[in-house]
């Protein structure tokens, strides 16, 4: 498909779905695919509703997702008025604050008379003031939503539009919620599972294309994690390219992963098998310096968009769990120290972004290197095969996506089929994750490259 | 499992004996627990068989449902369980105190074996809360209350501080390490084993002889399967003969065959009960498990007024408004339990020094009466320490800190230089590997509070050089309430407020299973 095509097809769904918003009679729920342009269709919506004279609420989970819709939004559309309601310590960030049209308050009585008022779902959710009421809302994100956060902020819209990605992590709790399951109501479900159980005729419209995804990436995401839906990549093959500032001195096994991973969009760095601590010291320091090596030998990304750096800040290193984050940090701050080149605006190493795959969720980058979420296990828990832990780390990249790993993944899959209890009354969940890994492993090793003992 | 728990676990196992990985004990242990150990019929759900129960260790009551399939004798055994379980609870409902200002002195703590043996409670009180005393499938009034009650203690254990209802296996896992599984730890003998294993035995030893099923019979509620077949059949067999044919002497024979046969499956847990609250009582008590219990003492409290005036059975599901509330209150609780078994104990401490959430180290610098004249217009105490410590410090500047030494004081982290630069030999290949007990990183904090309301600290508020401090990124902070709809609110997303529960006949119809 050409980037007309998609632009094309992506255009008529969205036109569909504004069209259609007029005569729902509760809501609407819109799947999206990685990258495949909810944010345009959540400010499109709101605009959209706005003219037609509409006051519209919009729910965010995170401030950074509420800041980043807004920043979107005041540019698009300078002439409406926007409230950002917001928690006593919040500190307009700068991507705020430099918008006329913007107004931040904490109280909602402050920001009422605006046609299109945005805050978090917590942040709703206090609103203690009887009568307030809007027409309509906008959720984003709502497959991150828990089904217990859609209840306390229900009664303050009538009509509602849904957007989100199923294929992302569910949320999760840190205390035991068996009691609930198979409740229609269950408060750990998402809150589009509870929304559309307990309201069948919702309709349920899923975006076709993915603007990120390159087009190496996006039938394996499609393939493993949206076997039902799928999408495809709006760019072709030609469309996208990273090429190299300098040749490397002879070829470390480092180097080979990154020219595969920038030939064919993905790479396996397979370090030997062993089994580790979370922290796996040699995982650990490989993603920190293929992160390195990729500053030190200056790549620059093409695209559609143009042509670019890949600057420290448009990497990503991806994790499970917050001390491997803290480690990877550590890592890098090593490297930093170690190569004194590396810093200054773009190539300071330290601003390569670290995190686990539920801080990246939403998030997009040029290159992002992945420490396999099984590596190094002796066991596949339920938490490591989680279908949307490596669906999100494996669909943050424009470019290319470099999976660190300690061999012998396969085997580890093969000798841990997945053994969740089946409950009366809960859907099972497609993709199963042992699958999901199953299939990403099988494309994944097309592209091995064996680390240089 | 976190490193700490993983070193502990292989430390214990090349020991061959259980590591203590806590200092105190964070589990409120009353001076007279109904010890309760409970055994059900293979095969079929929730079927009660025996219950050996008590607060006294000398004399446990056995109770045996003669015919565990008969429907009428589970409710006589119902009825018996209750005329032990009720006078015990009642005991602590002291009419003398006033219960609408202060809590009852002291609550009944019940002590089973180990988790199966909370959901086979919970599906006890779940067979029976809604039966009734009267109109058709009348049952003994006790039978409902006690199903109340069982459902209260479950749904209590559910709540992670409350210590109503203690399974003994994960209070024991919580404080010792062992040397094998977390599935092997659920076993009270092959867990006790480790612990504290009999003279002249290793852990591993102990734990191998305790899978013995004739030495350690399970600690219930499934039992043996050989037992259940070589045993137990034979003797049901003997007393349905016995019934038919009416002959009464050889009922009584098969019955008394049954009580021994049973005693001696339960009694040997019952000794293990009462040893691993004895091991865990030797630990001294932490600092806010005294706090913790006020809040079970209450919630009893509350549910005696309940349970008085008339209340209604638990609802069977959740409402999608009472489970988003219960849910909300789980959470916090936990999140708060955490923070206090934290300040409570360094080596749960340690877990959050190793992920960077904390540090400890010594007080290297003391300025206790500086004054902050810059920020306001008054002058503010804002005295600065220096903290030396080994431990790796991710804090940036502006970090706001507390330590459990003195929780009412903020810290606020001002600087987290490294020492000297020439601490570093020039040849040093980063990262620089600290020896123990180097400290490597000076962290210099600014206190608020706590220190009284004069511009001099009251002594003792700040800490002095050479002191060894804990600093954390932890704390309870105060939250308010979330708000929820109330239940005839509930939203169209969720289906609707839903129908009132009205009891009926229904209740009763519905068949045990």
């Amino acid at each position: 498909m050409s980037i007309r095509d998609a632009a094309l097809s992506a255009r008529a769904v969205t036109d569909a779905i504004l069209a259609g918003l007029g005569k729902a009679e509760r809501g609407v729920v819109v799947d999206s695919p990685p990258g495949a342009g909810k944010s345009t269709l959540v400010v499109a919506a709101a605009a959209s509703l706005a003219e037609r004279g509409e006051r519209v609420m919009v729910v965010g989970q995170t401030n950074d997702q509420v800041d980043d819709l807004i920043d979107r939004m005041a540019a698009e559309h300078g002439v409406l008025r926007i409230g950002r309601l917001s928690a006593q310590d919040y500190v307009p960030a700068p991507r705020i604050a430099r918008h006329p049209n913007v107004t931040a308050r904490t109280a909602i009585a402050d920001l009422v008379d605006h046609p299109l008022v945005i805050a978090t779902a917590a942040k709703w959710a206090t609103l203690g003031e009887a009568g307030l009421r809007w027409p309509w809302a906008i959720v984003d994100e709502a497959y991150q939503m828990r089904s217990d956060a859609l209840l306390r902020i229900a009664r303050l819209f009538d009509k509602a539009l849904f957007v989100g990605d199923p294929g992302q992590l569910d949320p999760f709790s840190t205390v035991a919620t068996e009691r609930w399951l198979g409740l229609n109501w269950d408060p750990m479900s998402s809150a589009v599972a509870v929304l559309l159980t307990n309201n069948p005729g919702i309709p349920v419209h899923t975006l076709p294309v993915s603007w990120r995804l390159p087009a190496t990436a996006a039938p394996v995401v499609s393939a493993a994690f949206y076997p039902f839906s799928g999408f495809t990549a709006a760019t072709e093959r030609g469309d996208r390219a990273m090429k190299w500032n300098t040749h490397p001195f002879g070829m470390t096994s480092f180097d080979l992963a990154l020219q595969t991973a920038a030939d064919s969009g993905w790479a396996l760095y397979e370090l030997p098998h062993r089994h580790t601590l979370r922290t796996d010291a040699d995982a650990v320091d490989a993603c920190a310096e293929l992160a390195a090596r990729v500053l030190l030998r200056g790549a620059v990304a093409v695209s559609e968009q143009g042509t670019h750096d890949v600057t420290a800040d448009r990497i990503a290193i991806g994790v499970a769990h917050r001390d491997q984050a803290a480690a990877v940090r550590r890592a890098l701050a090593a490297r930093a120290a170690a190569y004194p080149v590396l810093s200054g605006p773009g190539r300071d190493v330290t601003s390569v972004v670290a995190d686990t795959a539920n801080r990246l969720q939403g998030r997009e980058f040029d290159l992002l290197i992945m420490l396999h979420p099984l590596s190094g296990r002796r066991d596949a828990t339920a938490f490591h095969l989680e279908a949307g832990r490596l669906c999100v780390l494996a669909s943050r990249h424009r470019h290319a996506c470099v999976v660190v790993a300690r061999a012998g993944i396969p085997e580890l899959l093969d000798a841990h089929p997945s053994a969740e209890p089946v409950h009366l009354g809960v859907p099972v969940k497609f993709p199963d994750g042992w699958e999901a890994h199953q299939s990403f492993m099988a494309h994944l090793t097309r592209f091995r490259v064996t680390a240089s003992a | 499992m976190t490193a700490l728990t993983a070193l502990a676990r292989a430390a214990a196992a090349s020991a061959g004996r259980a590591r203590p990985v806590k200092t105190v004990r964070h589990v409120h242990l009353s001076g007279r627990p109904l010890v309760l150990v409970a055994a059900q019929l293979a095969g079929e759900a929730c079927a009660p068989l025996a219950v050996l129960a008590g607060d006294d260790r000398e004399k446990p009551d056995l109770l045996v449902a003669y015919e565990p399939r008969d429907r009428t004798q589970r409710f006589a055994f119902a009825a018996e369980l209750a005329a032990v379980v009720l006078p015990y609870l009642d005991g602590y409902a002291d009419d003398a105190a006033d219960p609408e200002t202060e809590p009852y002195p002291d609550a009944p703590q019940i002590l089973v074996p180990n988790l199966p043996s909370v959901s086979f409670l919970r599906l006890l009180g779940r067979s029976t809360r809604f039966r009734q005393a009267e109109g058709e499938y009348a049952v003994p009034a006790a039978v409902p209350l006690l199903g109340r009650w069982l459902t209260y203690y479950a749904e209590r254990a559910e709540v992670t501080p409350s210590a109503l209802l203690v399974p003994l296996t994960t209070a024991l896992a919580d404080h010792w390490a062992t040397g094998q599984s977390a599935v092997e730890d659920a076993n009270l003998a092959a867990l006790l084993g480790w612990i504290d294993p009999p003279g002249g035995m290793t852990g591993p030893a102990a734990a191998r002889a305790a899978e013995d099923p004739v030495r350690c019979p399970p600690a219930g509620p499934v039992t043996d399967p050989t037992f259940d077949n070589e045993v137990l059949a034979p003797i049901l067999q003997a007393m349905r003969e016995a019934t038919l044919a009416g002959d009464s002497a050889r009922l009584s024979r098969a019955r008394a065959a049954l009580d021994h046969a049973l005693r001696s499956q339960l009694e040997p847990t019952w000794a293990l009960m009462w040893r691993a609250v004895d091991l865990l009582r030797a630990l001294p008590a932490a600092a806010h498990v005294e706090q913790r219990w006020r809040a079970d003492r209450s919630s009893f409290t509350n549910q005696v007024g309940w349970i008085r005036a008339g209340g209604a059975p638990q609802a069977r599901r959740d409402s999608a408004v009472a489970a988003a509330r219960r849910l909300a209150r789980l959470e916090r609780e936990q999140q708060r339990l955490a923070v206090e078994r934290a300040y409570d104990d360094p080596l749960v401490m340690a877990e959050y020094r190793m992920t960077g959430e904390a540090f400890a180290g010594e007080v290297t610098e003391a300025e206790p009466g500086r004054l902050d004249t810059e920020s306001g217009k008054r002058p503010v105490l804002r005295p600065r320490i220096t903290v030396a410590t080994a431990d790796e410090v991710l804090f940036t500047p502006g970090a706001v800190l507390r330590s459990p030494a003195r929780p009412a004081q903020q810290a606020t982290v001002v600087d987290t230089g490294l020492p000297d630069a020439a601490m570093f030999p020039a040849s040093t290949v980063f990262p620089a590997s600290p020896r123990p007990g180097d400290p490597r990183t000076l962290v210099t904090l600014e206190l608020k509070g706590g220190m009284g309301r004069s511009l001099t600290p009251a002594p003792g508020s700040v800490p002095a050089v050479g002191e060894h401090v804990t600093y954390t990124s932890l704390r309870d902070e105060f939250q308010a309430a979330a708000k929820f709809p109330d239940i005839q609110d509930t939203p169209w997303t969720h289906g609707g407020p839903p129908p009132e529960y009205v009891p009926d006949d229904e209740d009763a119809r519905e068949q045990w299973q």
